[in-house]
């Protein structure tokens, strides 16, 4: 009895499944995975003539796709689509762009696991490198044409050279950057207080000390970032770095040579602590650690302002409050000079887009990101800077971010953000902790330099 | 009930009181929190940031009642006299109060600063507003200066596709472990096998190890299988990283069923499998269903499963994957993340409730003897 | 049930026994092979389907369910049946096999074998390239962040784990006598809903620290204004005590998974007992700690064995509050750290064996009630 119940009871249920295969099985399956997860095709060398941008353009890679993954999401992620739009339409390459707020953890573990993205977006070129390190990216010299290395300076390519297992190689393309050196100001109300933009480090001082007799506290600063916090902090010491140690000395301290606990940085990171200081810090020294970076400009367009001076990457003029302007609620000046032997340097930061898999149309895609034409509808939209020579000034969207451009041609000397540039325990992690342990007062300055020295990588 | 004495009628209710009491308290306590989101999930942005969303309740407030410069000639570095009253600059930036109850406060700095009367009253702050759902629910608009100079309005994704995706791979990545972890702990509890204390010990030692850890493995198997990029992939995910919590929480209500009833059944001469479907599944429905309950929770609100295994594109996104883009990249659109909560709320509650009603006694009262 | 033929009986007449067998023979043969057929094409089918709109979502939702329900089903029933022809003996060896055997192949697919790779990795180097023995331990257990990690989480366990559970079963004991039960219980659970990213700003709102001069809009800085204190950043200075801010958060998320346990458990008290002893004249104190917490005390030590290992395991709430800032670091975030931003496999590797290990406790403990059981 109990058998034919059993049998009865399988035999339904394997009708249940047949019917619904059959119900949905009706629409045609179509393989509608990108190329990506094909069996990665040898490039066929020069088959055809032309760099593999021409061929796209002409048409070739027409209905392939390429995969890209990054951290930008959100706003940025419309402008990045919106800059690659026209080159989709031309060449029928359809670009998959995906953002995400892991960026770290999904990226490593997708490498790892060899299920890596056509292309990689890095905001830091420290993680970039463990890869290139474990050999698993594609050296773009080996096809990309002259003209692409002919479009930048040559720093960006020495940037984007780093060691693989075979050696020596051209790890990505720059896209875009942000540039760091200056400081943002309410033009309307600082005008309308007479203040003076100032053109030396002691105008700067002088400046604050005449907005603190005031009675008001002259800069807005904050570098609360969730597991990031503290970054901003490390911006500050690198323009200080910058302006008072020379350019080797500078690098020397990028690569490990030169220690934190050195004279160089540790007059540094004093001239940074004369500045944040309870009388010149909105909110007091303290607060300094628990504004979050995106909201710590906002006092400054108060009316009337609360703070006046506010020093941050370009990119910040998106967190500014909705509805004002640039060149009229606020404006930038140049971060002023400390030691004038060192000149005009500039600071500044990138996004290089590394190649995982070697497919013709990613190629025709990486030489497209060496292109101004990748970023001009980004330069529009404001937000970003080109590195590109092709790059016309006239494509920003705003008079600021032209001139903070003009600026970085015009400079002595551009060096990459430290942080970045160091090994992730120490640019992502003991820099930012020392930072935040030494301003919120649990820690001297010689405990947060050595600390961060005993945590860098042997 | 009524045979009882009266004393112990006053004597519970009293108690019945105490109890209700206590509880009030401790929800309120625990609803607090909550509340205040809620309350802020229907207020402007710019309020949301400059007053706290208890200020949504009549409270006394200092309202600006004049405002005037102050003249140019005063000396600001010394007592000044303004609108009656005589203070430093400092005192009079932090408010001096007038015989009458009026402050007299300066605002702003001394070169641009402006002198206000206030006067102390009561101020409800009832700007309300649907935006932020609206936002959420049908997508951030996005107004963009293209290099013509013309701006171009883009339509963000709306909630809607990445709340069914959402649900496509909650629902069997729910369901599926149950029924698993359901036998796997009927096996532990109430059968003799060799090796059965060690797979046990294996199971809830499982439980600590950070899932983290086996997504590289996992995901080179997938890719050798073509499964990455599938929901079939983030189902069986979940199931595996579901199960050690499953078959240990399942075990331990399974295992606490009263030997009798399986032993009068097995002299009825039932099988371990008849007894598990007839007996032990119906019996163990509250446990069931409050698994059901975290592991939907769970599911729904991850993040980096989902990511790692089907990846962020549009069509496959879930909603734990909007609602942090909805963040943004600012991570400070406070107005848009509560009303997220909310919407993001509305399913596990639903799930909760029709789940709530199978916690119920006396499931087993028919068959435990006295 | 049918009966299995005798072994001595089989040579004599194979075909006789065939025959009559013959429908046992189908089920342990044919059976299997078809089921597993019709899986492995659905399988195949769900692996290329990526469902677009909305009705073929919920399809393939619900085909995904019959396949993975019904098919465990299935294959349970199946060869549940096919050992069930064998002679008793090795029914009894093998059928437990059946019932626990998918659970563990699944965990061992899933999460053993990983954790095993993870202790192999550990003893390498940063980037698997050099075998560098227990050095990884070593710096696990003398690096200052580490230890400073080791601590917190201490204070999570010790505070977070015990009021989850203490707070789970007073609140279940008192809804259970309550008219408003369900929406008592409701609200309670209510946190356990929201997701990390919505809690954490709902907690902003309570811990938010402004300047002096500006209207606070975090709860607790504005009591404390109107008391005429100095506002404080709760989450991020006065170390370590801000990592008990942190801690009541997760109390509150937890608390309602540990009283959904208990509550399911008070109900299957027999009202008898408890009536019984009231007749008695056991007061409620009285009731609560000699009927009640004896009867539920395996479903007690299941309940705080989880809420240890969740708080052991301890992530998002540090990630998204504070992301281990200002002296917040616990070990899970520890782990992230070192296996996402340093890239330190090896390091990361050691920690999370660290955790296993750290668990042992908790399983003996485990294992001493499992011992208790008796099965048949």
């Amino acid at each position: 009895m109990k058998t034919k119940r059993y049998i009865l009871l399988s035999l339904s249920l394997l009708l249940v499944f047949a019917f619904a295969l059959t119900a949905c099985g009706q629409k045609p399956t179509e393989e509608t995975k990108p190329a990506a997860t094909e069996e990665t095709k040898p490039v066929e060398t020069e088959a055809t003539a032309g760099t593999f941008l021409e061929r796209a353009y002409a048409g070739e890679f027409k209905g392939t796709a390429v995969t890209m993954t990054g951290p930008f999401t959100d706003e940025d992620a419309v402008k990045f689509d919106n800059s690659v739009k026209a080159f989709e339409d031309a060449t029928g390459i359809d670009i998959q762009y995906e953002g995400t707020k892991e960026f770290e953890a999904t990226i490593s573990v997708r490498v790892e696991a060899g299920d890596a993205p056509d292309i990689v977006d890095f905001p830091q070129p420290g993680l970039l490198k463990t890869f290139v390190n474990q050999g698993k990216v594609v050296d773009v010299s080996t096809f990309l044409p002259q003209s692409s290395f002919d479009n930048y300076n040559q720093s960006w390519w020495d940037m984007a050279t780093m060691d693989s297992p075979t050696g020596s190689i051209v790890a990505g393309v720059w896209q875009r950057f942000n540039a760091k050196s200056q400081v943002w100001y309410p033009k309307d109300d600082f005008d309308a207080a007479g203040y003076q933009v100032p053109e030396t480090w002691d105008d700067l001082v002088a400046l604050s000390d005449q907005i603190a007799a005031d009675g008001d506290k002259p800069w807005c600063v904050g570098i609360e970032s969730g597991a990031a916090t503290g970054w901003p902090a490390t911006d500050w010491m690198e323009d200080i770095m910058l302006r008072t140690t020379s350019l080797d000395n500078y690098d020397k301290w990028t690569t490990g040579d030169l220690p934190f606990s050195s004279p160089e940085v540790k007059n540094a990171l004093s001239l940074l602590t004369t500045l944040w200081d309870d009388k010149y810090v909105y909110g007091g020294r303290e607060a300094i650690v628990t504004t979050f970076f995106g909201d710590a400009p906002t006092p400054m367009f108060d009316e009337p302002p609360k703070c006046w001076l506010h020093k941050q990457g370009n990119f910040i003029t998106s967190f500014f409050p909705a509805g004002v302007q640039a060149g009229v609620d606020y404006d930038f000046f140049y971060f002023p000079p400390i030691d004038t032997q060192y000149g005009k340097p500039y600071l500044v930061a990138g996004d290089i887009m590394a190649m995982f898999n070697d497919r013709p149309e990613v190629r025709a895609v990486m030489e497209f990101f060496t292109t101004g034409a990748s970023v001009k509808e980004w330069l529009a939209a404001g937000g970003a800077l080109s590195p590109h020579k092709d790059a016309s000034l006239d494509w920003y969207g705003d008079d600021v971010e032209r001139g903070i451009a003009a600026l970085v041609a015009q400079s002595t000397a551009v060096r990459f953000d430290g942080s970045d540039l160091m090994p992730g325990e120490v640019g992502a992690g003991s820099f930012w902790k020392a930072m935040t342990d030494y301003f919120s007062g649990s820690i001297d300055m010689d405990t947060a330099l050595s600390e961060i020295d005993a945590s860098w990588p042997h | 009930m009524s045979k009882k004495p009266k004393s112990a009628k006053t004597k519970s209710k009293l108690g019945s009181l105490l109890v209700n009491g206590i509880l009030l308290l401790i929800v309120l306590l625990w609803t607090i929190p909550t509340i205040g989101v809620f309350v802020s999930s229907f207020r402007d942005p710019f309020d949301i940031q400059t007053s706290g969303w208890w200020s949504v309740f009549p409270h006394k407030e200092w309202v600006k009642i004049d405002e005037f410069k102050p003249a140019d000639d005063l000396d600001r570095d010394s007592v000044m006299k303004i609108a009656g009253v005589s203070g430093t600059f400092a005192e009079f930036r932090a408010g001096i109060l007038k015989p009458d109850g009026e402050k007299v406060t300066w605002v702003g700095n001394k070169r641009l600063g402006m002198i206000q009367i206030q006067e102390k009253k009561w101020v409800t702050r009832t700007k309300f507003t649907l935006d932020n759902y609206d936002k959420v629910l049908s997508g951030k608009k996005y107004v963009i200066k293209t290099s013509s100079g013309a701006t171009k309005e883009f339509q963000g994704d709306n909630f809607s596709g990445a709340l069914l995706n959402s649900l496509t791979v909650a629902i069997p990545a729910t369901v599926i472990p149950i029924l698993i972890a359901a036998f796997a702990a009927y096996g532990f509890a109430w059968m003799q096998f060799p090796g059965r204390r060690i797979l046990f010990v294996l199971i809830v030692a499982l439980l600590v190890v950070p899932l983290q850890v086996a997504l590289v493995p996992i995901l080179k198997d997938y890719v050798k299988l073509d499964l990455n990029g599938t929901f079939l992939a983030v189902w069986l995910a979940h199931t595996g990283f579901g199960l050690p919590l499953a078959t240990y929480l399942l075990f331990n209500y399974i295992s606490g069923l009263p030997r009798d009833i399986l032993e009068s059944a097995f002299i009825d001469g039932a099988s371990h499998f008849t007894i598990f479907m007839r007996l032990i599944l119906p019996l163990s429905v509250p446990a069931l269903a409050s698994f059901a309950i975290f592991q939907f929770l769970w599911v729904w609100n991850d993040y980096l499963v989902a990511l790692v295994f089907i990846g962020a594109k549009p069509d496959v996104q879930v909603f734990t994957m909007r609602l942090a883009e909805i963040v943004g990249s600012r991570g400070n659109d406070w107005h848009l993340l509560t009303a997220g909560a909310f919407v993001s709320m509305v399913l596990p509650l639903i799930v909760f409730f029709s789940l709530q009603r199978y916690f119920v006694r006396g499931l087993l009262a028919g068959s435990v003897k006295g | 049930m049918k009966s299995v033929p005798d072994a001595k009986e089989k040579p004599t007449n194979i075909l006789e026994w065939l025959i009559s067998n013959l429908a046992g023979l189908f089920i342990s043969v044919a059976m299997p092979i078809i089921t597993f057929g019709v899986l492995i094409i659905v399988f195949k089918w769900l692996r290329a389907t990526t469902p677009n709109t909305m009705t073929e979502k919920v399809l393939v939702s619900l085909v995904a369910i019959v396949w993975g329900v019904g098919g465990a089903l299935i294959l349970y029933l199946i060869s549940n049946k096919v050992v069930e022809q064998l002679p008793p003996k090795w029914v009894k060896l093998l059928q437990p096999f059946i019932f626990v055997g998918p659970a563990v192949v699944i965990l061992l697919w899933y999460l053993a074998l990983p954790a095993a790779r993870t202790f192999w990795i550990s003893l390498f180097n940063r980037d698997g390239t050099q075998f560098v023995g227990l050095s990884n331990y070593v710096a696990v257990f003398t690096e200052r962040d580490m230890l400073e990690a080791f601590r917190n989480n201490v204070l999570w366990i010790i505070f977070g784990a015990s009021l989850s559970v203490i707070a789970g079963l007073i609140i279940s004991v008192l809804a259970d006598r309550s008219k408003f039960e369900n929406l008592a219980k409701s609200l309670i659970f209510l946190p356990m809903a929201i997701s990390m990213v919505g809690a954490g700003v709902i907690w902003n709102f309570i811990y938010e620290v402004k300047d002096v001069a500006d209207p606070q809009i975090g709860l607790l800085n504005a009591i404390m204004v109107l008391f005429g204190g100095k506002p404080q950043a709760w989450t991020a200075l006065n170390q370590p005590w801000n990592n008990l801010f942190l801690i009541v958060i997760l109390i509150w998320m937890q608390t309602g998974y540990a009283m959904v346990i208990f509550s399911a458990a008070i109900k299957g008290i027999p009202e008898e007992l408890i009536e019984a002893s009231r007749v008695d004249g056991a007061n409620e104190l009285q009731i609560f700690f000699r009927i009640m917490i004896p009867y539920i005390m395996g479903t007690i030590i299941t309940v705080s064995t989880t809420v240890i290992i969740f708080t052991l395991k301890i992530f998002d709430v540090v990630w998204v509050m504070t992301g281990g800032q200002f002296g917040t670091h616990v070990i899970a975030t520890q782990f992230y750290r070192q296996a996402f931003t340093n890239q330190n496999k090896g390091f990361a590797s050691a920690i999370a064996i660290v955790l296993l290990i750290a668990v042992v406790p908790v399983m003996i403990y485990n294992l001493k009630q499992f011992s208790g059981k008796e099965a048949f």
